[in-house]
């Protein structure tokens, strides 16, 4: 770790780590220095938060609070704008029929579609949030990477999903990943001097080991990541408990570091109300409840929206409906 | 608004408690002629039930009974015949296996997410792999022919665990039994009977006697015993040990333990973490292996401490019903009593005391998870067994400081090494004077690896193939 907590920056004043970041070797030694992760006893204690048992008024609270953190996703090749228009509105109201159900935290497209989004959701809160630099595979040059991040941006996305070049992480080539995920912050700023937030997607499918999900989770941090996500949603396996729980170690020891907060996003494969609840679980005991919020962790899921609303008319009529009365994406 | 789980209790009226229970003896309860007494439930004080108490005279007939089981039946039974009554009897367990799990947290006070997720599925397993050994005693290089009728004491930490323990590969080898329970926690063995009547197991074959201390004296003290298992304290099993001195008796001991948990300065920390919470607070640290001595490494000293500080604080002690209890009760007053006791010496001789703030229920015995920093070999609380959620955190420099402070104790149970480096875990294996040494990982349990300890903490070995040499009688 770069630093005690007691030595952590004044609010608003961002941690220098170039003694770290300063060479690719010095950058190699932190990320190979920090401490392992042992696979059997990750997954075990993932498990073991999976089988904690959230009943009546906590799970009502959890399933609001998931509805509340879906990054409602639609990157399909066949998308059209009838199909984001209908995503958008249903963002802003996921029930038609209960105006107490909340909104969404976003709708997640390609940057070709954020117009589209934006006309639908305007000022409502609910963000857009648009992938780039390649997505999926980031296999592009950097310049193509960054003006499809402007792209995005300057059609109005909040937020933008990056993918890492997985290729440069996995030959050890760290310093480029980071320099990649700098550029790309500096391409989220806007002409009115704010900027889109950046979510920095790993893919730790292809990443294989838990030791590579802890040290890219640093990379980012130190990059300046304002989220760090699991996957693409197109490759499997996706977000899994155990690594979303190491992100989540890594966002609580680089907060108690640096005094800096960062989020999570885990993303595919999260389809069932039990599953969103038990990632919550996870939040609360490893990150702790400063992250149960929309702003600190979101779920990248589309069939997620819907068993969370068939879960919460339950709770609240007492009884199970179909999908056909919760709209199709 | 915060997340804060609702209760969540598992409900206990699968479980039937009768208002008293009486002896297991020749596969029939019969009254005891003893003066019965009282179990509770040490989470609420509530009376579960009386429970009758075996005289002299009670265990006489429960060795007789068994004798006759041995003599008649069970030692000349095919072994894949035995094998069949203990397959039946661990599928029963695992098709009640709630029922068992509700009824050893009420009478025990361990939290319902052990008894259902380790104690229960546990005592199935050693069931079904003892079973499996029945039929080939022939590969087991300790002989075919039983010894005879066993003399078995347990203890209340895991009451149906120790029971499989002892049972398991007793019948498998071709034994009859006579098994006192703890005095505080003999309701699941009395369940147990139930069900090897249910298994139809041929009368006599297992016997349950239950009583406190004098009972036990009269069932090991008995001559016509040929083996006596025990599992409890290090002062009772000596005294066992000088009651069978002189007897052609086999005995295997199974006593306490002061385990130490190492962590070196390259170890997986956030697993280390996990790995220490399981050492010390599983089952309350009512453990006999638990790791209530941290060693950690100067170097990475404060920052463990911190995380398992933050840690302990999300550990949720209370209703051990709650399915999101991670902390039970204390079994029962007494050993509240010791705990209180050593925590304060602890206190008073000089060590930082820690636990995160935590509301107690106002009933029934309760402890919170404590740690004490600033520890030495010298103090109190880092050689007596505390037997409760009470950790002490000691540091070394060198791999020679930890193996030579591991080592510097009465005790040998067992031993856990955290680190990434595999050449180290192979090396302080070889050094640690334990019988069980868990490598980035801590309290296993399978019923294939054998569990026994070095010096204090007994002799002889349960589980695996080693655990059937204490129950045959070797070279044909």
């Amino acid at each position: 770790m770069p630093s005690s907590p007691s030595a952590a920056p004044a609010p608003g004043q961002t941690w220098d780590f170039s003694d770290i970041t300063g060479s690719n070797d010095s950058l190699r030694r932190f990320l190979h220095g920090l401490p392992g992760v042992d696979q059997v006893g990750a997954e075990s204690r993932a498990a073991s938060l999976g089988t904690r048992s959230i009943k009546t008024t906590a799970k009502a609270y959890a399933l609001d609070l998931a509805i509340r953190m879906v990054d409602l996703t639609t990157l399909e090749g066949q998308d059209t704008h009838g199909k984001v228009r209908a995503l958008a509105a249903k963002a802003m109201r996921p029930d038609p029929a209960d105006p107490t159900c909340p909104a969404a935290a976003a709708v997640c497209v390609y940057p070709d579609m954020v117009g589209v989004a934006k006309e639908v959701l305007g000022d409502s809160g609910v963000h857009v949030a648009a992938v780039a630099t390649a997505f999926p595979s980031g296999r592009a040059a950097l310049d193509i990477k960054l003006a499809d991040t402007r792209d995005a941006v300057e059609a109005g996305a909040d937020e933008i999903d990056m993918v890492i070049d997985r290729g440069a992480f996995l030959s050890g080539h760290y310093l480029q990943v980071f320099e990649e995920i700098v550029a790309v912050k500096e391409a989220c700023r806007r002409d009115d001097g704010q900027s889109a937030h950046l979510k920095v997607i790993f893919e730790t499918g292809e990443l294989q080991t838990y030791d590579n999900v802890r040290r890219v989770s640093w990379l980012a941090m130190m990059a300046g990541a304002h989220f760090i996500k699991t996957s693409t949603g197109k490759v499997q396996p996706a977000a899994t408990p155990p690594v979303t729980m190491i992100m989540l170690e890594a966002v609580r020891d680089f907060r108690e570091a640096t005094g800096q907060m960062v989020g999570v996003k885990p993303a595919g494969g999260i389809r069932t109300a039990k599953d969103a609840i038990k990632y919550l679980v996870i939040v609360n005991e490893v990150a702790g409840p400063d992250w149960l919020d929309p702003d600190w962790f979101r779920f990248g899921a589309s069939t997620l929206l819907n068993e969370l609303l068939m879960q919460r008319t339950k709770m609240t009529t007492g009884r199970y409906s179909g999908p056909d009365y919760f709209t199709v994406d | 608004m915060t997340f804060d789980y609702a209760p969540a209790p598992e409900s206990r009226t699968i479980v039937d408690i009768k208002a008293s229970y009486g002896l297991f003896v020749n596969g029939e309860f019969v009254d005891g002629t003893g003066t019965s007494f009282k179990t509770i439930n040490p989470a609420t004080e509530e009376v579960l039930a009386e429970v009758a108490e075996a005289s002299e005279a009670d265990v006489d007939a429960a060795i007789k009974a068994a004798r006759r089981a041995h003599t008649r039946v069970w030692s000349r039974m095919p072994g894949k015949e035995r094998a069949k009554y203990l397959y039946r009897i661990a599928r029963i367990i695992q098709e009640r296996g709630r029922e068992l799990a509700v009824l050893e947290t009420i009478d025990n006070g361990k939290p319902i997410k052990e008894s259902r997720d380790v104690d229960i599925p546990v005592v199935a397993a050693h069931f079904f792999y003892y079973a499996g050994w029945a039929d080939k005693l022939e590969h087991s290089g300790y002989g075919t022919r039983s010894l005879g009728v066993a003399a078995q004491v347990i203890p209340w930490n895991f009451p149906l665990l120790m029971l499989a323990w002892k049972i398991a590969p007793a019948l498998a080898c071709g034994n009859t039994v006579v098994l006192k329970p703890a005095e505080t926690t003999p309701l699941t063995a009395l369940l147990f009977a139930e069900i090897c009547q249910q298994a139809d197991l041929p009368p006599g074959v297992v016997n349950i006697v239950t009583g406190a201390g004098a009972t036990g004296q009269a069932l090991v003290g008995h001559p016509d015993v040929d083996k006596v298992a025990f599992t409890g304290s290090t002062a009772v099993g000596k005294a066992i040990a000088r009651a069978v001195a002189g007897t052609d008796k086999r005995v295997t001991l199974e006593l306490g333990g002061k385990a130490a948990n190492i962590v070196f300065d390259d170890a997986p920390l956030d697993q280390a973490v996990e790995g220490i919470v399981d050492g010390i607070f599983f089952n309350q640290g009512h453990v006999c292996c638990a790791g209530s001595r941290l060693l950690v490494q100067e170097s990475i000293a404060d920052e463990l401490l911190t995380k398992l500080k933050r840690r302990m604080s999300t550990l949720r002690v209370g209703d051990p019903l709650d399915k999101n209890t991670d902390i039970g009760a204390i079994n029962s007053a007494a050993q509240l009593a010791r705990i209180h006791e050593l925590s304060d010496i602890g206190e008073l001789e000089g060590a930082g005391r820690w636990s995160p703030e935590c509301e107690l229920p106002t009933t029934g015995f309760w402890f919170p998870p404590t740690l004490f920093t600033g520890v030495t070999q010298a103090h109190r609380i880092a050689r007596d067994e505390v037997f409760g959620p009470v950790l002490s955190v000691l540091t070394f420099r060198t791999p020679s400081e930890a193996v030579e402070k591991a080592n510097n104790t009465p005790y040998g149970l067992s031993a856990g090494v955290w680190t990434d480096k595999g050449s180290r875990i192979l090396h302080m294996a070889g050094a640690l004077r334990a019988g069980v040494v868990w490598a980035n990982t801590f309290n296993k349990f399978d019923p294939t690896s054998p569990f026994g300890g070095f010096k204090e903490s007994g002799y002889g070995r349960e589980g695996g193939r080693h655990g059937l040499e204490a129950y045959l009688k070797g070279g044909e």
